[in-house]
């Protein structure tokens, strides 16, 4: 019931079975199409993994951070710099350890101020990372982009974002009932008691950051097989944060499923808009962007809830607790 | 004589011209219960908010058990064993009773967590009159339930300084009666308080000492009786209405 005995709860296991059979019907994906479908498997899984990821820290504290791209590209260029001297496995490592230093510096700088300047920031410092990789290696290389060959296929990549995105989830699940995460519940509800029951608030919201950006560059790391080619603008394209943010927000952030809601549909529709209309996709993200602030500001799952406790109160059934945050 | 609780010397706070407390000194003994009172806007909560470090003092030092306390981040104090309530109470909404209970006791100056902490809460809970009503959401709770779950917060830490900023306000004669009742059993139990209060029965029953504020400034200080009668302080409270 309550998200903090140390035994599991029926419905956690209920949960974590209804998961599991996701899981593994998903996995059997490249069995049944290795072209069209498991492309569009992979960048749905891509989402899913970044998303949630985003959420961890996004959800609880309600900040808007706009750095994914920055993570994620420092996890492509971990790999594009390094698959010709060490091995993959601690690419990926290395990906996640750059995403969390990253993640502190900026949580360092930023975590203090609100909201706005937040968003502000970490979107410039996305832009300047990206400028600073382009300038290093014209200077360097005096080439714009890195080769990686690799004997990975697209269900490779498709597997390892899969298991990237179950451990995201288990992540969530352990975060929120652990010390940090009732830290979290406590700063969510009021951040002048929190501090005054002795939670450092500052530090609560690095580490989960951290924690986010270390995910996200470990998602850019398996996806650098993908590229062949790694370039800055690529690596680090500013789109990947804009999408991260409509669909965790289409989802809605209050529960760690809540962004796979609006990943599955937005995937497939920004690849329709792709395919019929490659010089649209702004657009529609901006309209999609909008329309998502605007019309439901807690997300599809946000919606169905609020439907939901409707319907009990009116039923005149107890109320469920709102704070309860579960993965 | 030991050490003093906590010592509040000359501390001072201004808000640009404003000096909301004025180089205020004073000591609380271990084990006291002490008053702080004076008239609207004469900087009581301004003070607690300086000792619990809601905010940093614009000068002076605050002391507890000897340590130097004064500017440190709020978590810090309340590790360090300060615990408060608020003047307009402040619960966390989304959570029930018992989790409510439990952020006071996961965080600060006793750290538990687990069963221990749901344990303690459970006990706290019912200790201040709301034994049963766990898994009762605060948001659905009356006034004076809502103060109760505060207190119990602030004695989940264990602390070594409890600050109580008017938490007997609001209430009606019997709440206030059962109110009472608990402060003084916190105090027989030994406990070490700093009560702001307007609710001069309250003081005169409970209180071995109290501090008087008027303007920022420290008017008087000493056993309740004397220090309500010296013409200083029958002067500021003449010229307030709430007295
Ligand atoms: N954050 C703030 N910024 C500016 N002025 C403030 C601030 N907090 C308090 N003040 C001012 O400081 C003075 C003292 O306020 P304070 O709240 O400490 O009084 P109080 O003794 O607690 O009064 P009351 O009995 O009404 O609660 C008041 O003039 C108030 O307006
Ligand atoms: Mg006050």
């Amino acid at each position: 019931m309550s998200p903090l005995p140390f035994n599991l709860t029926q419905e956690e296991l209920r949960a974590g079975a209804v998961g599991a059979a996701l899981v593994i019907v998903a996995a059997l994906l490249p069995v049944f199409d290795q072209a069209y479908y498991l492309a569009l498997g992979v960048n749905i899984m891509l989402y899913a993994a970044l998303c949630t990821a985003w959420t961890l820290f996004s959800g609880p504290t309600h900040y808007i951070s706009l750095a994914s791209a920055a993570f994620f590209g420092l996890g492509t260029y971990s790999v594009g710099l390094g698959i010709d001297h060490l091995p993959f496995p601690l690419l990926v490592l290395i990906g996640a350890g750059c995403g969390a230093v990253l993640a502190g510096i900026v949580g360092v700088a930023t975590l203090r101020l609100s909201g706005v300047y937040f968003v502000i920031f970490t979107l410039g410092l996305a832009e300047l990372v990206r400028q600073l990789v382009s300038w290093g290696q014209s200077k360097i290389t005096t080439r714009m982009g890195l080769y990686v060959f690799t004997d990975f296929t697209e269900k490779h990549i498709f597997w390892m974002l899969l298991a990237l995105t179950v451990l995201v989830f288990i992540t969530g699940w352990l975060i929120n009932r652990s010390r940090l995460g009732f830290a979290m519940q406590v700063i969510g509800n009021d951040e002048t008691v929190a501090r005054h029951v002795g939670i450092d608030t500052a530090r609560a919201k690095i580490i989960l950051f951290m924690i986010s950006g270390a995910f996200i560059g470990i998602a850019g790391a398996i996806c650098a097989p993908r590229y062949a080619y790694i370039q800055p603008n690529s690596a680090f394209n500013p789109t990947i944060s804009f999408l991260v943010v409509i669909m965790a927000l289409l989802g809605g952030t209050k529960r760690l499923w809540g962004p796979l809601v609006g990943v599955i549909p937005f995937t497939i529709l920004m690849d329709f808009v792709t395919a019929k209309f490659p010089n649209h996709t702004s657009i529609v993200m901006g309209i999609a962007f909008l329309a998502i602030v605007y019309f439901i500001p807690n997300g599809v799952t946000g919606l169905i809830e609020q439907a939901r406790t409707k319907l009990r109160s009116r039923m005149g059934a107890p109320a469920v607790k709102p704070g309860e945050v579960q993965p | 004589m030991s050490m003093p609780a906590l010592s509040v010397r000359v501390a001072r706070k201004t808000f640009g011209g404003l000096v909301a407390v004025n180089d205020v000194s004073f000591d609380v003994r271990q084990g006291e219960l002490l008053g702080l009172i004076g008239p609207n806007g004469s900087g009581k909560t301004t003070l607690l908010n300086l000792i619990s470090g809601a905010l940093k003092p614009s000068g002076g030092e605050i002391l507890l058990g000897g340590q130097p306390i004064g500017g440190l981040a709020a978590h810090h104090i309340a590790q360090k064993g300060v615990a408060r309530t608020f003047q307009l109470v402040r619960v966390l909404p989304s959570l029930d009773a018992e989790q409510n209970v439990m952020a006071g006791a996961v965080f600060g100056h006793r750290r538990t967590w687990g069963a221990e902490a749901r344990a303690l809460a459970r006990e706290l809970l019912h200790r201040v009159g709301l034994g049963g009503r766990e898994h009762v959401p605060v948001s659905a709770m009356t006034y004076i339930d809502q103060k109760r779950i505060e207190l119990a917060r602030a004695l989940a830490s264990d602390p070594r300084v409890l600050l109580l900023d008017e938490w007997l306000a609001g209430l009606n004669p019997t709440e206030l009666q059962v109110g009472i009742s608990l402060i003084d059993e916190l105090r027989r139990e030994g406990r070490t308080i700093i009560m702001v209060e307007h609710v001069m029965d309250a003081i005169r029953t409970l209180c071995d000492r109290c501090v008087v504020m008027s303007s920022g400034v420290k008017i008087a200080e000493g056993r309740v009786e004397d220090a309500l009668s010296e013409p200083e302080v029958v002067r500021a409270y003449l010229g307030d209405e709430d007295a």
